[in-house]
């Protein structure tokens, strides 16, 4: 206890000294979020000042070994060090699927060659990396995925197609899904790690109902893959992209508790539905929204309860009980919900798309509520997610 | 650490549940029904309950209780919901134990949570006046004259009043219906001059009465907490039974849940179990959805109690109108999913949905709940 008391009153005075002043104050649009890689763009040159400063202890990934460049805390540690980078207001210094997603796989299953390449610079935001699993063919049916990986001697050769690819077009490396054994499913596919700049990758900026592009059709035509880039075994792929998948769900399930993008600027539901609604004695002026506005709070509270006492329950070392497998179902359409009560209460005021007439955090709703409708889809569509709890939780049959 | 239990507490989880499943099963709701019991539940049963101390759950050992706190109070509750178990433990624990250990002097302390706890009085709260629970639309006077008050008017949907040793009855000693100021909480010795009770039967098969009162006098020393002062503690006092019947609910819940799923894995059509089919797969992992959520409000919500968080009256709404609404989906579903079997009463799911209908409409259904926990909000 003692130990930890020393590190938070450390960490508080580095942080006090290092976290530069304008990285203390909320984002004002996507734009300045610091994703890192060869073409990195900082909005402000204390973002990147910022960056390089948490990077060099390694606390852009705080919890992972210091042999590869993370920061080595515990537990207890890191989370001081987010307590004490929340009380601040600190802004994350670094955005990266390298940290989210790829980082624990690699530690779990490369070898030691591929960790030490890799990890150290996903730490330092230097390569920034994709994701390649859904396809045309393979969406919900993952597994089904068919870009072919063929085993040329000296290096592998990869053609096909992948879609939904995350930045694919500013991503510097891809971790991919590929299919080494055309004769099985789920046991002849493989995970591949490989440059984007390899010739035959082509990345091409789907456009979305949003307005924006960040996701990618991405072609693999004859792309040449050296050997030693391959994760684990040769058709053991799956097991990897299962427990990435856990993490991206992870990710995405806390989207219900607000963030980004969630209405904030206006000052929560209840604000804003004064705001544009009107109130009578302090109430909003529509009992019928007052109402749908409680149930979504209420909801919002209950499934942030159910979150606390997962964690709780897994402290106390009952495991990661049933209840976590309803948190992407769950969040994702609490979520959803949300943004749909947003638009009601802010009514023609949620239906601009840009220009005049619209403040910018009207049009970070509107486009936030068109984004929010793929959060039910992406990482496993709610459908998939409650088909899990039905056979994995209830023990329902085929 | 507040939603996980202690090892003490899954101790008295498991005494409850073995209690309730040997002693007061569904079977002894039915027979108390088909026997049109005059008691509506089983006094010597009470008694065991008594010893085995979840009269007493609440209150200290002082006066002979368990003193297990909210926590320990959930967990029975939980677990008697279970087996739609009978009992006067909204009544007299949660209700009018609350009361008297808000609000009672030394005297009515000693006196009456004594005989709570050891399980020799059954009480009764008279509140409500109309069809929805609304405790300040109090028309019921109380006239001081002299030493005594004078009370007249009509209680309805008094939970055990048809059997209640003693009653505490909400009236008015001043300003008018609607008002928050000018309710006094009295205790009343039901065999009193102008006292008329009249059992009420209800769907749940559960007790319920409807109480008149003509000119009946109580002493000043009757009256409970301060004059004037009552709708503090009343407030106080329903929003424990507001969570109590809460965790009731959420037994009775997760026991439609249990007995669907099993039926879905049991029931046979076009050649396969019914379970098989996606569209009751996905009814069924909406339901899980729901009720895990509800655990976790219900959990919060005892630990508030047993913490005196300050925000009881937030988290007893949230959890009342989530239960309460959680409550009638699965046992809408749950009938659903059985059948036309769902439809007998040789099944027991309709017994679930009854009681889950009566414990709704206790203290505030989703509506009731929605609409305060807006207003303590602020909106």
């Amino acid at each position: 206890m003692e130990a930890l008391e020393k590190f938070r009153q450390e960490t508080r005075a580095w942080l006090g000294e290092n976290c530069p002043p304008s990285m203390r104050t909320p984002m004002t649009s996507e734009d300045e979020t610091v994703w890192g890689g060869r073409n990195a763009k900082y909005a402000n040159p204390e973002a990147k000042l910022w960056l390089d400063r948490m990077a060099e202890r390694g606390w852009t990934a705080p919890t992972w070994p210091k042999a590869y460049g993370g920061g080595g805390l515990s537990k207890e540690e890191n989370q001081v060090l987010q307590q004490e980078m929340r009380r601040i207001k600190a802004r994350p210094p670094l955005s990266s699927f390298g940290i989210w997603m790829l980082g624990p796989a690699l530690l779990e299953f490369a070898n030691e060659e591929q960790k030490k390449e890799h990890l150290p610079r996903i730490v330092r935001g230097e390569i920034r990396w994709c994701q390649g699993y859904s396809e045309p063919g393979a969406g919900s049916d993952l597994a089904g995925l068919q870009t072919k990986c063929e085993d040329k001697g000296d290096h592998y050769l990869v053609n096909g197609q992948k879609i939904w690819t995350s930045y694919a077009d500013k991503a510097d490396w891809i971790f991919c899904l590929v299919r080494t054994d055309p004769t099985k499913k789920h046991d002849g596919i493989s995970f591949l790690l490989f440059d984007m700049a390899t010739p035959g990758v082509e990345a091409r900026p789907i456009s979305m109902i949003s307005g924006a592009s960040p996701f990618c059709e991405t072609f693999f035509t004859d792309v040449k893959v050296p050997k030693g880039n391959l994760v684990g075994e040769l058709n053991k792929g799956w097991t990897i992209a299962k427990r990435l998948l856990q993490h991206e769900r992870e990710m995405i399930s806390g989207m219900g508790l607000g963030g980004a993008g969630s209405g904030a600027g206006l000052g929560g539901l209840e604000q804003a539905a004064k705001d544009y609604y009107g109130e009578q004695n302090g109430r909003v002026a529509s009992p019928s929204l007052r109402d749908h506005i409680t149930r979504q709070k209420m909801d919002g509270k209950a499934f942030a309860l159910t979150m606390q006492r997962s964690a709780e329950e897994a402290k106390a070392g009952q495991g990661p009980g049933a209840a976590s497998s309803i948190f992407k179902y769950y969040g994702t359409e609490l979520n959803k919900r949300r943004f749909e009560l947003l638009l009601e209460i802010m009514g023609t005021k949620g239906l601009g798309w840009e220009g005049e007439g619209f403040t910018g955090d009207e049009i970070t709703v509107t486009r936030s509520w068109l984004r929010s409708k793929g959060n039910s889809i992406e990482g496993g569509t709610s459908e998939v997610q409650l088909n899990v709890v039905s056979k994995r939780v209830l023990s329902l049959p085929d | 650490m507040a939603l996980v239990l202690t090892e003490e507490q899954q101790l008295l989880r498991d005494t409850a549940t073995q209690f309730f499943q040997e002693r007061l099963p569904i079977a002894n709701l039915r027979k108390l029904r088909d026997t049109k019991d005059a008691t509506g539940f089983d006094r010597a049963i009470w008694k065991e309950m008594s010893d085995l101390g979840f009269a007493g759950i609440m209150i200290s050992e002082k006066y002979g209780g368990t003193d297990f706190g909210p926590v320990g109070l959930g967990l029975v509750l939980e677990q008697a919901g279970r087996t739609l178990a009978a009992s006067p433990l909204v009544s007299t624990v949660l209700l009018c134990g609350s009361a008297v250990q808000l609000a009672g002097n030394a005297t009515q302390r000693q006196d009456i949570l004594s005989a709570i706890a050891a399980g020799d009085r059954i009480m009764a709260l008279a509140l409500e006046e109309g069809p929805h629970h609304n405790p300040t639309r109090i028309a019921t006077r109380a006239e001081a004259s002299g030493q005594a008050f004078r009370i007249s008017g009509k209680k309805t949907f008094v939970l055990d009043g048809h059997v209640a040793d003693q009653l505490i009855v909400a009236a008015r000693t001043s300003g008018n219906e609607n008002d928050r100021a000018g309710i006094t909480l009295f205790l009343v010795d039901p065999k009193s001059e102008g006292v008329k009770i009249t059992r009420t039967l209800m769907v749940d098969s559960r007790n319920a009465a409807d109480i008149s009162f003509d000119n009946v006098s109580v002493p000043a020393t009757a009256v409970l907490g301060s004059v004037d002062g009552g709708i503090d503690v009343l407030e106080q006092v329903l929003d424990i039974a507001r969570i109590g019947i809460s965790a009731e609910m959420l037994g009775l819940v997760q026991e439609v849940f249990d007995t669907t799923l099993a039926y879905l894995k049991e029931r046979k059509q076009f050649g396969k179990v019914i379970g098989s089919f996606q569209a009751l797969q996905h009814r069924m992992a909406v339901l899980f959805a729901e009720i895990e959520l509800c655990r976790s409000v219900v959990l919060d919500a005892l630990s508030a109690l047993e913490a005196r968080r300050n925000d009881v009256p937030l988290i007893a709404s949230l959890a009342k109108a989530r239960l309460s609404d959680t409550a009638t989906l699965m046992t809408n579903e749950g009938l659903q999913m059985h059948g036309g079997m769902g439809m007998t009463d040789q099944f027991d799911v309709g017994l679930f949905m009854k009681r889950a209908r009566v414990a709704t409409a206790s203290f505030g259904d989703g509506n009731f709940h929605r609409d305060r926990y807006a207003s303590l909000e602020g909106y």
